[in-house]
C-alpha cells in the first residue's frame, strides 16, 4: 500500500527530471554566441551540412507577426529558397513578438531569424549581444548600394548592420474615393486640405474615417496621425527629440499636435466612441459606403491590402495622395515604417536565407502580390500605380522620418497608445494625459 | 526518416523506459540506504526519503522562484542594486498601475457574487424541472471552451459597427431590434462598463461550475429534514432560510474563495478581448505588460502584490476544508 500511494509524485517527479533534461540539451546550445551550432529547435540529426555548404534537408526558424495574406506573401518569397537549396523554413506568426523575444534573450531560446518589433527594441537586442552582426552574411556593397540610405541606418547598430527591412510601408497616406470627392490637385497645405473638406462636406457624413481599434495596440493608428502632424508642424529636430525622450509631452509643440488631432475626431464617422471602436483594417471602409460615410481616411501604404481596399481597384475605387506640409518650413518630410529582421543563430542555412530576403528577386515577389513596399530600389514588380507611386515616396522623400512610436521605448509606445485612446474618449482631458505621459517618459528612458 | 521523427521517438523512448528505470533506481537505493540504519528508525525514516524528490521540485520550481521573484521586486530594473520600495511605490502611485488594481478589485467583488448567486438561483430552481440534467448540462457547458475561445466568440457578440450600418454583433444586433443602440461593449469605460462586460464573460463561463457543487450539496440535504419542516408548517421561504441556506453555506464559501482567485487570476479573457486597453487592464496582466516592457522589477513588485491579495484567500479556504474534513 504504502508503495502505491506514493509512487505517482515520484513517478512524476522522474518524469519530469527526464522531460527537463531532455528539454535543456537544445536551449543549452542556443546561447546567443555566434559559433552556436544548431538552432533551438534544430533537430540532433540536422546538423550533418554544418561544414559545407551545403544545406540541403536543414530548417530554419522564423518568427513574425505577419498572418493572413502576409504570411502568404511570406511563405511565397521563401518558396523558391526552399526549392534551390532543399532547405525548408518553419515560420511562426505572432502576435507577441515583443514577449517571445525579450523572453528569449533571458533564457536563450530563439529563433534562427525573427521580425523585430521596432528599432528601438533591435537596438536592446544588440547591445545585449543576441543579434548577429549582418556584415559577413549580407553581400554589402550590393546592399547598401540598392537600398534607401535611411533604412540602411535604421538597421544599423553601433556601426554594425544587424537589421534590415523585409518589407516596408510610407505612413500618413490621405485616401480618398474619386468617386465621391474629385481631387484634381493634390493640397500642398494643411489648409487647403481643409478647403477641399469643406467644400465637400455635403457629400458625405463626416469629414474623416478613423477607426484605432487594434487589440493590446489599439491606439496605434493614432499615434501615426499625431506624429504626421509633429513633424509638419513642429519639424524633425522637435520629431527627433521627442522620440529620443528630450521633448517632453506637455511641450506645447506636442500639444498643439494632440489638439490638431482633436479637430480630426471632432469631425470623425462614429464621433469618438465609433474611432475607439472600429477595428483599423475596416475604418477606411465608410469611403465606399453609399451614402459615403467620410471623405477622407489617413493610414500608411499597407491599407491597399486591407478591409474593401483589398477587394476594389487601384486608381479607380481610391487614390491617395501625400499628407500635406503644415508648416512651409518643414515642406517635404515622410513618415515610413516597416518589419525589421534580424538573425539569431549563426548556422548556414540561416545565413543563406537572410542574404536572399534582401535580394531584388526576393522581394520582388512580395511587392508583387500588393500590400507591401520594398526597400530595395531594384524590387519595381509593383502590383499597381499606387503602390509604385508609395514606393517613390518612400525612396525620394526629402526628409524621411521612421515612425516615432516605433522608435520609443515599448512602455513610452504602450502609454502613447493608451493616451491616443483616452484622449478620443475624452479630449477635455488632455493636460492630465500629456501629464501621465511625461511621467512615463522619466520612467521609460531611464536605464 | 525525419530527423524530427527520430528525435521523438527517442525522447519517448527515454521517457517510457528511462523514468520507471529510474524509479526502481531510486527505490533501490532507498532501501539500500534504510539497511544502513537501525531497524527501529527506518519506517520513521522512509516516508522523508520518499518525499525526498516532491520536496526537491517543490523547492526549485515555486520555492526558489518565489525567493527570487520577492527579491526581484525590490531591485532596479536590470537587477544590479537594490531600491528599496520603488517598485511598489510606482505600483501605488502610477494612474495605469493603480487603475488595474481598482479594476481587480471589482472583479473580486463581482465575479464570486453573480457565478454564487447565479448558481445558488439555478441550482435550486432547476432541482424542480423535469429537464433538470439537459438544462444543467447547457449551462455547464461554457466551462469546457478555454476563456481565450470565449474571449473571442464574446468579442463577436460585443462587435461595435457605426449606427446606420447593419449591425454584426449579436448584441447590438438585438438591441438594434429595439430601436436602441449601438453601444460599444468593450470600449466605454465610464462607471467601469467595459469591465462589467467583461466580468459577465467571465461569469457565463463560471456560473455552470458553481451551479453544478451547489447543487451537488443541494442534494446531499436530507429530504426528510426538508418534509419534517414543512410538516411543522413552514413555508418554502422559511425553509430556505432556515435550513438550506445554513447548510450550503460551507459550499457557496468554497466556492466563493475559488472564485475570488479565478477574479484575481484573470488574464487571458482581458487579453484576448481588449488588450488590457480602454481602462480595462487588471492586475495579471499588468504583470505581463510590465515584463515585455523590459521591467522585470515592476514585473516582480506586481507578481508579489498578487500573491499577498490571494494569500488571505487560500488561507481561509484551507481552513473552510480542514473545517468541513473535521465534520467529516
Amino acid at each position: 500500500m504504502q508503495i502505491t500511494k506514493h509512487r505517482s509524485p515520484v513517478l512524476a517527479v522522474l518524469a519530469g527530471a527526464v522531460l527537463i533534461a531532455a528539454c535543456t540539451t537544445p536551449s543549452g546550445t542556443s546561447a546567443p554566441e555566434p559559433s552556436s551550432p544548431g538552432g533551438a529547435t534544430t533537430a540532433p540529426g540536422a546538423t550533418t551540412g554544418t561544414g559545407g555548404e551545403d544545406i540541403s534537408g536543414q530548417e530554419v526558424t522564423v518568427i513574425g507577426t505577419w498572418g493572413g495574406a502576409e504570411e502568404e506573401s511570406f511563405r511565397a518569397m521563401v518558396k523558391p529558397w526552399e526549392d534551390e537549396t532543399g532547405a525548408t523554413v518553419k515560420y511562426t506568426g505572432t502576435r507577441d513578438l515583443n514577449i517571445i523575444l525579450s523572453n528569449g534573450i533571458q533564457s536563450g531560446v530563439l529563433p534562427d531569424l525573427a521580425g523585430l518589433p521596432g528599432p528601438g527594441q533591435m537596438a536592446e537586442y544588440a547591445e545585449a549581444g543576441a543579434l548577429i552582426d549582418l556584415s559577413t552574411v549580407l553581400d554589402m556593397p550590393t546592399y547598401t548600394s540598392e537600398t534607401a540610405p535611411a533604412l540602411v541606418e535604421l538597421g544599423t547598430v553601433d556601426g554594425k548592420v544587424v537589421g534590415v527591412f523585409i518589407k516596408s510601408a510610407v505612413k500618413g497616406l490621405i485616401w480618398y474615393n474619386p468617386s465621391v470627392v474629385d481631387v484634381t490637385t493634390p493640397p500642398a497645405t494643411w489648409d487647403e486640405l481643409q478647403t477641399l473638406a469643406t467644400s465637400n462636406a455635403d457629400k458625405a457624413e463626416a469629414i474623416w474615417c478613423v477607426g484605432v481599434e487594434s487589440g493590446a495596440a489599439s491606439g496605434w493608428p493614432g499615434t501615426d496621425w499625431i506624429e504626421d502632424i509633429v513633424l509638419r508642424q513642429a519639424g524633425p529636430d522637435v520629431y527627433n527629440s521627442w522620440w529620443q525622450g528630450q521633448t517632453k509631452w506637455t511641450d506645447p509643440a506636442i500639444k498643439s499636435a494632440w489638439e490638431t488631432f482633436g479637430q480630426v475626431i471632432a469631425n470623425a464617422y462614429g464621433g469618438g466612441t465609433g474611432v475607439n471602436a472600429t477595428n483599423f483594417e475596416v475604418a477606411g471602409d465608410p469611403l465606399f459606403a453609399d451614402p459615403p460615410g467620410c471623405l477622407f481616411h489617413h493610414q500608411a501604404s499597407f491599407i491597399t491590402g486591407l478591409g474593401q481596399f483589398a477587394t476594389g481597384t487601384a486608381g479607380e475605387d481610391y487614390d491617395f495622395f501625400p499628407f500635406p506640409d503644415i508648416d512651409p518650413a518643414n515642406a517635404g518630410a515622410v513618415e515610413g515604417a516597416g518589419d525589421l529582421f534580424g538573425m539569431f543563430h549563426d548556422t548556414p542555412a540561416a545565413r543563406s536565407l537572410m542574404a536572399y530576403l534582401v535580394t531584388a528577386e526576393a522581394q520582388d515577389i512580395w511587392v508583387s502580390r500588393g500590400g507591401a513596399l520594398s526597400a530595395n530600389k531594384n524590387a519595381t514588380s509593383y502590383a499597381n500605380d499606387i503602390d509604385r507611386r508609395s514606393a517613390e515616396l518612400l525612396l525620394n522623400a526629402q526628409t524621411f522620418a521612421f515612425d516615432a512610436s516605433d522608435l520609443m521605448p515599448q512602455e513610452m509606445n504602450a502609454a502613447f497608445w493608451q493616451g491616443v485612446v483616452d484622449y478620443i474618449a475624452n479630449p477635455s482631458q488632455l493636460d492630465s494625459i500629456l501629464a501621465e505621459l511625461d511621467s512615463t517618459q522619466e520612467s521609460a528612458y531611464a536605464e | 526518416m525525419d530527423p524530427r521523427l527520430t528525435a521523438a521517438l527517442v525522447n519517448a523512448a527515454v521517457a517510457v523506459v528511462g523514468v520507471p528505470a529510474a524509479l526502481v533506481g531510486y527505490i533501490l537505493l532507498v532501501e539500500q540506504i534504510l539497511k544502513a540504519l537501525p531497524d527501529r528508525l527506518q519506517p520513521r525514516v522512509r516516508p522523508w526519503l520518499w518525499l525526498l524528490p516532491a520536496f526537491a521540485f517543490l523547492a526549485v520550481f515555486l520555492i526558489y522562484p518565489t525567493i527570487q521573484t520577492i527579491a526581484r521586486s525590490f531591485q532596479n530594473r536590470a537587477g544590479t542594486e537594490f531600491v528599496g520600495l520603488a517598485n511598489y511605490e510606482w505600483f501605488f502611485g502610477n494612474n495605469d498601475a493603480f487603475s488595474s488594481l481598482i479594476n481587480s478589485g471589482i472583479w473580486v467583488v463581482l465575479l464570486p457574487l453573480i457565478t454564487v448567486g447565479l448558481g445558488l438561483l439555478i441550482a435550486v430552481i432547476v432541482d424542480r424541472v423535469r429537464y433538470e440534467s439537459t438544462a444543467k448540462s447547457v449551462i455547464f457547458l461554457p466551462l469546457a471552451i478555454s476563456a481565450t475561445a470565449a474571449g473571442v466568440i464574446w468579442f463577436f457578440m460585443f462587435l461595435w459597427v457605426p449606427p446606420g450600418q447593419p449591425q454584426v454583433g449579436t448584441l447590438n444586433g438585438a438591441l438594434g431590434v429595439f430601436g436602441a443602440g449601438p453601444l460599444a461593449f468593450l470600449q466605454v469605460s465610464d462607471w467601469k462598463f467595459n469591465t462589467v462586460m467583461l466580468i459577465l464573460v467571465m461569469a457565463w463561463m463560471w456560473t455552470g461550475f458553481a451551479m453544478v457543487i451547489i447543487s451537488a450539496a443541494y442534494k446531499g440535504i436530507s429530504r426528510e429534514l426538508l418534509e419534517a419542516a414543512r410538516v411543522d408548517g413552514a413555508n418554502e421561504v422559511q425553509v430556505f432560510r432556515a435550513i438550506v441556506w445554513p447548510l450550503l453555506l460551507p459550499t457557496m464559501a468554497v466556492i466563493t474563495t475559488t472564485m475570488i482567485i479565478t477574479a484575481l487570476k484573470t488574464f487571458d479573457l482581458v487579453y484576448v478581448m481588449t488588450g488590457g486597453q480602454f481602462d480595462t487592464s487588471v492586475i495579471a496582466f499588468e504583470m505581463i505588460q510590465q515584463f515585455s516592457f523590459g521591467r522585470a522589477d515592476r514585473s516582480a513588485a506586481v507578481a508579489v502584490i498578487l500573491f499577498l491579495a490571494i494569500i488571505p484567500v487560500m488561507a481561509f479556504q484551507i481552513r473552510q476544508f480542514r473545517r468541513q474534513e473535521a465534520i467529516r
